[in-house]
Order: structure tokens, then sequence, then C-alpha cells
């Protein structure tokens, strides 16, 4: 009791967990967690997969229950039962995977998350509103399945502000922003914590949790492994307390010269299938043999329709536009571009890069099966395809029982460590990767990109389409811009830099001038 | 107390093959109440729908032959069925088939080859596959809903089947009535039992559920049309093709189906007539379902339901219960599967107090 009291005159906690623990049937996912978020206070949680980090968000905001432990809402002892009950008591939460109905608009989803029924044309004002505010632009029109993965961030991030929360959880709610955005988001994020919420902030980007954060607590499996204030620390000492040793550095030789282009782009022009898409405005970019070129850019901006019209899964009314291997393949669907020797990485990644329910074995055959030969004279060989998949889990510290569980029982994290792992493998020709670490924890983001490295300098030609600008800068020899349907100039990294990539990404390329002249005549 | 769906975190296995077994008790239990609503005495009832049928090798030979088609239908079925291809038009395809196989027997009615049988196969299987491929053609071409176009092509099969025997194929000696001659024993199906009716088709519906099982389990193509049905995206991303995974589903049920209507004209029929099908077709749907796609499930589903085919004309014969009576037990079958399907996925749970 009188502890109570002397951290009621002390200021009691917005949050208090005490020794926090959920138990399931085969982990432990959380085991004796303490952790205490002042009012106002920017708390990062950090940690690698799998250290228990999002099991203790979804007992916070009553998605799961705790096994054991307290809670304490504000001085009091509760037990979130669900979220409708945490939105009650203050607490929104943005999660990584997103919890949108496709087939309705902005504005209606958000209309669905909040209490009440507010009117639709209101809503649509206030959402307006907020995105211009925090910097966070979308149209409250728009249908949800027609947004990027980016995008669709935006509309989690605004719904949970449209509630005036006293506690916001965010969830890696960074990967996909450009850095002047991230700047505006976490001056956002400044600006909400001042007015006395506090927020959780999960988050792989030491740098970023060393400029926002006042205070952070590492978990490692399951357990708390430190807590330490942020601007004291080092990102190399932080990474240490998160992965238990120090970060390996990049081997990278030069890139090979005169490499034989894999992939041209030679004036692609294409308007978007979806009213709301972006329309593709005379690209023009050569990725040779031995080199990554990245392509930044805020999502949204025509990544996704470029995919596509790579890939083979959108066809382009001009064969000769896109060339892969010499060859036009403009019209080649997408398993003849990849018999041209192409791997491809989609952004999204159960449902298109996996099957939910089928087994990493399967999985494996889904896009190896014929240059990896797991197919004999239209048979499956499933011993051949078990060693794939199991060599793939191996080799790319995939945590998974066994090559035979299903892709949906593995985090995000771990099923994009397969999903490049077998691309990778099959030692393609050329290599097109979309956020190739996105959700991936440091250790096996190191991994990731060291491999892309490895794999260029084998001779393999790869593109990376990416919205974390440090993570290009680590692997690509050039770097493009993608803004508005329009492609820049892909310049070496070794001389440009952050700053003038980011100013890029905003459209103002030195002969972007002139598209960009006609594109305000236009409007 | 209050009930509420809740959606559970992962996919009852158990439930999965439960529920066909819960659809079938309750199948039953919905008999019963059915019987004594009707004034029947329900054990007797049931003893005539369920155990009368079967009680002798003439019965169980009876059931075969019923299960027969239903067990080839519901086979090709699946493998549209598995890639999200809803061929829901296998009774047209069955009618089809009965046609070109029974061109193919009246064209060689004076033949003794040893050949007649197998064309009329061929020309069954041709006959189904060929009805099949037009919602396959306008699918692939034209975006048609395949649901539609085979369900629709049904209607028109069975007025193709009566207007051959009602006229240019119609027996002369047979009274007016609309049916072909009897075929020559050349154009029969041989008798596996003697004394029974049931023939070696029934052997080809096995070999048809061993080579469906392996086709789904082990072959490249089966597993692109698995993919294709569970994930889309991920089919197209992958590149495999969307037209072929429609053809290769849509043929392998209208080939099935119209192979099933050249057994049954070949084999206990004898001749085409304008009542060629007793709804195999449909019935076959509700069998691939119960059977869960699966070589094994549709083995038992087609058994089950040729009793109640069965079930039904003993009911007629000997309660006096009108013919609608087997497709009340068809139905009945059906909504319970799918309703013991929601807890698959779901759950029931007592909501708690309002806070």
């Amino acid at each position: 009791m009188e502890d109570a009291v002397a951290a009621a005159r002390a200021g009691v906690p917005r949050l208090d967990l005490r020794r926090i623990r959920k138990v399931y049937p085969t982990v432990i996912a959380n085991d004796g967690i303490d952790l205490a978020v002042a009012p106002g206070e920017i708390h990062a949680v950090l940690g690698e997969n799998g250290a228990g980090k999002s099991t203790l968000m979804k007992i916070i905001y009553g998605v799961t229950q705790r096994t054991g432990g307290e809670m304490y809402w504000e001085g009091e002892p509760v037990e979130p039962e669900n979220p409708a009950h945490a939105r009650s008591l203050g607490i929104g939460m943005v999660f990584q995977h997103f919890a949108l109905f496709e087939t309705l608009t902005v504005a209606e989803n958000v209309a669905l998350a909040l209490p009440g029924h507010p009117g639709l044309r209101e809503l649509a004002r206030r959402i307006e509103t907020m995105s211009a505010r925090y910097g966070l632009p979308v149209d409250p029109r728009r249908l949800v399945h027609a947004l990027s993965v980016g995008e669709r961030q935006r509309v989690e991030i605004i719904r949970c502000l449209l509630q005036h929360p006293k506690l916001l959880i965010m969830d890696e709610p960074t990967s996909v922003l450009t850095p002047q955005a991230v700047a505006k988001l976490f001056e956002t994020l400044r600006r909400i914590a001042a007015e006395g919420c506090s927020i959780l902030y999960i988050s792989h980007k030491l740098d970023e949790i060393q400029e926002l954060c006042h205070a952070a607590t590492v978990l490692r499996a399951g357990r708390v492994t430190g807590t330490f204030t942020p601007s004291r620390e080092t990102p190399q000492s932080m990474a240490r307390m998160m992965i238990g040793k120090d970060l390996p550095a990049y081997e990278r030789g030069a890139a090979l010269a005169g490499g034989e282009p894999r992939l041209r782009l030679l004036g692609l022009s294409q308007a978007s299938d979806d009213p709301f898409g972006t329309n593709l405005e005379d690209l023009r970019l050569s990725v040779c043999a031995g080199e990554v070129v990245g392509i930044a850019g805020v999502s949204g901006n025509g990544q996704r329709e470029l995919l596509r019209m790579i890939s083979g899964e959108r066809m382009i009314e001009d064969a000769a536009q896109v060339e892969i291997c010499g060859i036009p393949a403009g019209r080649l669907a997408p398993g003849r571009r990849r018999r041209l020797g192409m791997c491809f990485v989609p952004e999204e990644r159960l449902g298109r890069g996996a099957v939910p329910q089928m087994s990493l074995i399967e999985n494996a055959l889904l896009t190896a099966a014929r240059t990896m030969r797991l197919v004999r004279r239209g048979l499956i060989d499933f011993a051949a395809a078990r060693r794939f998949a199991a060599a793939c889990v191996a080799r790319f510290g995939v945590k998974a029982s066994g090559p035979g569980v299903a892709a949906q029982s593995l985090s995000g994290g771990n099923l994009q460590k397969f999903i490049m792992g077998r691309e990778i493998m099959q030692e393609p020709k050329l290599l097109v990767v979309a956020q190739p670490t996105w959700g991936v924890d440091v250790g096996a983001a190191a991994f990731i990109r060291q491999s892309i490295i490895d794999l260029r300098s084998r001779g393999c030609a790869v593109v990376v389409i990416s919205e974390e600008l440090d993570e290009l800068f680590e692997v690509c020899d050039r770097i493009a811009v993608i803004a508005a349907g329009r492609l820049s100039p892909a310049k070496p990294a070794s001389s440009t830099d952050v700053e003038e990539i980011g100013v890029w990404m905003s459209g103002m390329w030195p002969d972007a001038a002139a598209g960009a002249a006609e594109m305000r005549n236009a409007a | 107390m209050p009930l509420r769906f809740e959606a559970r975190a992962e996919a009852s296995a158990r439930m999965r093959y439960g529920s066909p077994l819960v659809a079938v008790l309750l199948t039953v239990a919905g008999g019963l109440v059915l019987f004594i609503l009707l004034g029947r005495n329900p054990l007797h009832g049931f003893r005539v729908f369920f155990y009368d049928p079967v009680k002798d090798l003439y019965g169980v030979s009876e059931l075969l032959l019923k299960a027969t088609p239903l067990m080839l239908i519901a086979t090709g079925l699946a493998v549209g069925f598995r890639a999200n291809v809803w061929n829901i038009g296998a009774e047209g395809q069955f009618l089809m088939g009965a046609v070109a196989a029974t061109g193919v027997a009246l064209m060689f009615h004076d033949s003794t080859s040893m050949l007649v049988l197998p064309a009329m196969l061929v020309a069954g299987a041709i006959g189904g596959a060929a009805w099949a491929a037009i919602p396959a053609f306008l699918k692939t071409r034209c975006n048609t809903s395949e649901i539609l176009v085979s369900l629709m092509l049904v209607y028109v099969a069975q007025f193709v089947v009566s207007w051959v025997v009602f006229g240019p194929w119609k027996d002369p000696q047979g009274f007016n009535f609309p049916q072909t001659v009897m075929f020559a024993d050349s154009a029969l199906l041989p008798v596996l039992i003697p004394g029974t009716r049931l023939t070696v088709a029934f052997l080809i519906a096995i070999a048809a559920l061993v080579a469906g099982h392996f086709f789904m389990t082990r072959s490249y193509a089966g597993f692109q049309m698995q993919v294709t049905g569970q994930a889309e995206a991920a089919a197209n991303y992958a590149g495999f093709s969307g037209p072929r995974t429609v053809w290769i589903g849509l043929v392998a049920g209208g080939a099935l189906a119209g192979v099933a209507g050249m057994s049954e004209v070949a084999g206990p029929m004898g001749q085409l007539t304008d009542h060629a099908s007793s709804g195999y077709g449909f019935a076959a749907i509700i069998v691939a379902f119960v059977g869960r796609l699966s070589a094994l499930g549709i083995f038992f589903a087609s058994l089950l339901m040729a009793l109640l085919y069965m079930g039904g004309e003993q009911a007629q014969q000997h309660l006096n219960l009108p013919p609608a009576i087997g497709q009340v037990f068809q139905g009945m079958l059906l909504f319970f599967l799918l309703g013991a399907d929601v807890f698959v996925n779901y759950r029931l749970r007592r909501s708690r107090a309002a806070p």
C-alpha cells in the first residue's frame, strides 16, 4: 500500500506490466516481463524476430490473454478482453500486418473502427485534415485493395490517431516511409507525446530509436535482457544487447565492369488498369550482370505497377519496352520470364510469394520446380523438394521446426527469409526484389543483404525496390528513384547520399524539371 | 446464456474430417424425425431406407452400380473444384457422353468387333469433354462465369437427348417410345458378377479414383491446380497459366462425366432414352464435397449417395412415400454438411455478460 501511495505521488505510470507470462502449447513467448511506460513517454521495445515483442503488444491490446502476471492501467489492474475493450481504455495500435477491409474505401474502413456512426463525408474531411497535419497523404475515397503497403499503413496510423489514444502502440511504423516522412512522423509522434499520450515504439531500426525514444526495453527469447536510455548508447551497443553479439560488416568487391544488360526498360509507358493506380511514363533503366541497382521511392509512386510489369503478372502493350536477358519480354507470361533466368520476390509474402496453407516443401516447388529440377516427367520429386526446402531453411536461418510446416505458421520475417532464400538459391541471372528485409530483424537482414551482394558478385543482375534508404545504400551499386510514375536516372551510390535521394523522392531530380512543369500545367 | 460464433485461430483438422460424419449422423436423425412426421414407424422406415437395399449380394451389387457414375463424375469434378473451377454442369456432360457413346453403338450396330466398346468409351469421354469445353472456352476468352454457362448447358443437353430419341435415332419398332434400339451385345459392358447388373465400369471408376488421386498429389499439373485454388495471386506470381487451369478443371470433369454417361447407356440401360440420367451429375457435386474432394472420401460418399438413391426407391415402393423423399435426404446431407463445416473455422462460445 505504501508503495502504491508513493507511486501515486511520483506519478503513476500510464501502463505498468509486472512479470507478464504467456505460454503457448509449444513455446513460452513471454517469460516474466516487466515494463513501465510513463505518461508522455516514447518507449522503445526492441528485439529480434520471435523475441516476444508482438505477443506482449497483443496482450496489452487485448488480442490475446496473458497466462500470468499483472497489468496496471493508470494504477488500476485491468484485463483487456478484446481490442474494443483496450480501445475503450485509450489504447490504440498500428499493426505490422494490416487489418483493413480490401473492398471498402479508406473512409469506410476508418468508420468501422470508430465508436458511434460518424458520417462518411465528415469523416473524410477529418481524415484529410489529419493526413495533412501529420504528413500522411491518403485519399479517403480510395478503395483499400488498390493501396500499396505503405499507403495502407498510413490508413492504419490515421485510424488510430482519430481516436485520440492515451497509449499508442506502433509496430515498426517507419518501414515504408521516406526519410522526410519519417522525420515528419517523428515530429508528429513527439507532438502526440508532448500532449501526454504515451507511445510504445517497436522497431528494429536502432538509429530511429536513438533519435526518437526516451527509454528502451530489450527483449530476447521472451525475457527482458536490458533497459537503457537510447541517447546514451550507440547503435552498435544496442545491436549487441539485442542479438547478443556484434553485427557483421558487409563484404563487397567492386561491381563487375562490362556485364551484359540483363534487364532493360526502354521507355516503358503504361496506363494503370486501376483508376487510382499510378501511370508509368517513359521509364528507362538498364541493369547489367554483376551490379545491384536500387529503386527508391515512397510506396504508391508506381512501384507496384512496375513490379508487375517486370514480373509478367501484368502484360504491357509494346513487348519491346521490357527486355529480359536480351529478349523483348513485355508480352511473356511470368513462367516464360522465369525460364529466361529471372527470379522475383514480391512485396506481399502470404498469398502471393507463398501459399499460406501449403508446407514449405510445396512452397519451394512454387517457383523452383524447373530451375532446381524438382519435377521429372511431370511428376513431383518430393524428396528433392524436401531437400531443397530444408537447405533453404538451414542456410537462411528460417525459424521453423522443419520444411513440412505450413507457410502461414511462420512469422513474417521468417517467411521473408524463406522466400528470399528460395529465389536466391536458384542462382538466377536476374533477381528482382521488393522490400528484401521488410519485417526481418537486424541480424537476418544483414545476412539477406550480404546474400544479395554475393549473388551480384557471382554475376547476377539485381534490382532492389525498397523504401529503406539505408538498405539501398548498403547493397546497391547504383540508385534510381521512382516518383509519380517517373524514374530518375540511376546514380552511382558512392556519388550520392541520403539527402540527395530524399529530395529526388519528391520528384525533383535535375532533368525532371521539364516533366514536372508539364504535370503542373496538366493539373 | 446467449451463444455466438468465434473464429478459431486455426482451422480445426478434427472438424475438417469429422464434419462429413457429423453430417451423416444428423441426416439419419433428420430422417427419423421425417418418418415420424409422416406417420410412419421410424424404425421400419429406417430399415426400408438404409438396410433393405443392401441386405443381400444383389442389393450390394446394385449399390455399387449406382455408385459407379457418382464416383466417376465426382472424381472429375474434384479436380476442378480444387482449383476453384466450378463445373456445375456435369449432368449435361453426362448426357452428351451418353449421346456420343450411343452414336458409336448405333453406327456399329452390326459389328461384333472387340473395338466397339473402347470406341464408345472414348466417344463418351470426348462427348462430355467437348460439352465442358464450351464453358472453358467462354471463360478463358470472354471471362464468362463457368458456373452459369455449364449449368445452362445442362438444359441444352437434355434437349439434344430428347431430339435424338424422338427424332433420328428413335427405335422404329419401339411403339413410338422416346428411345433408341437396344444395343448389340458387342456394345454392352461385360457384367462383373454373374446374376447382377454390375459391370466393369465399376473397375473403371476405381481406376479413375486412383488416377485422380495420383494426379492431384503427385503431378506438377495437379499441384498447380491446388495452388490456383488456394491462392490465385501466388499462382500468377509463380507463372502458372490461369487458362490452362480452367481447361484442365473443366475438361477433366466433362470427360469423366461423359464416361459415366457411356457406362449407363452401355450398362444397366442398354439403350439411350429420354430419361438417361437420374440426376447423377448434380448428386456428384454433393458427393465431391461430402468426400472432401479426396479419393477415399469420394469413394465412401458415392456409396452413401447411392444408398440414398436406393432407399428413396424402396421408400416409394414399401412406405408409399413420394419419389422426392430421396432428394430430401440428399438435400439434408448437403445442408448438414455445410452447417457442420462452419465449425471447421468457427466455434460456439457463450458470450460473457455485458460489462
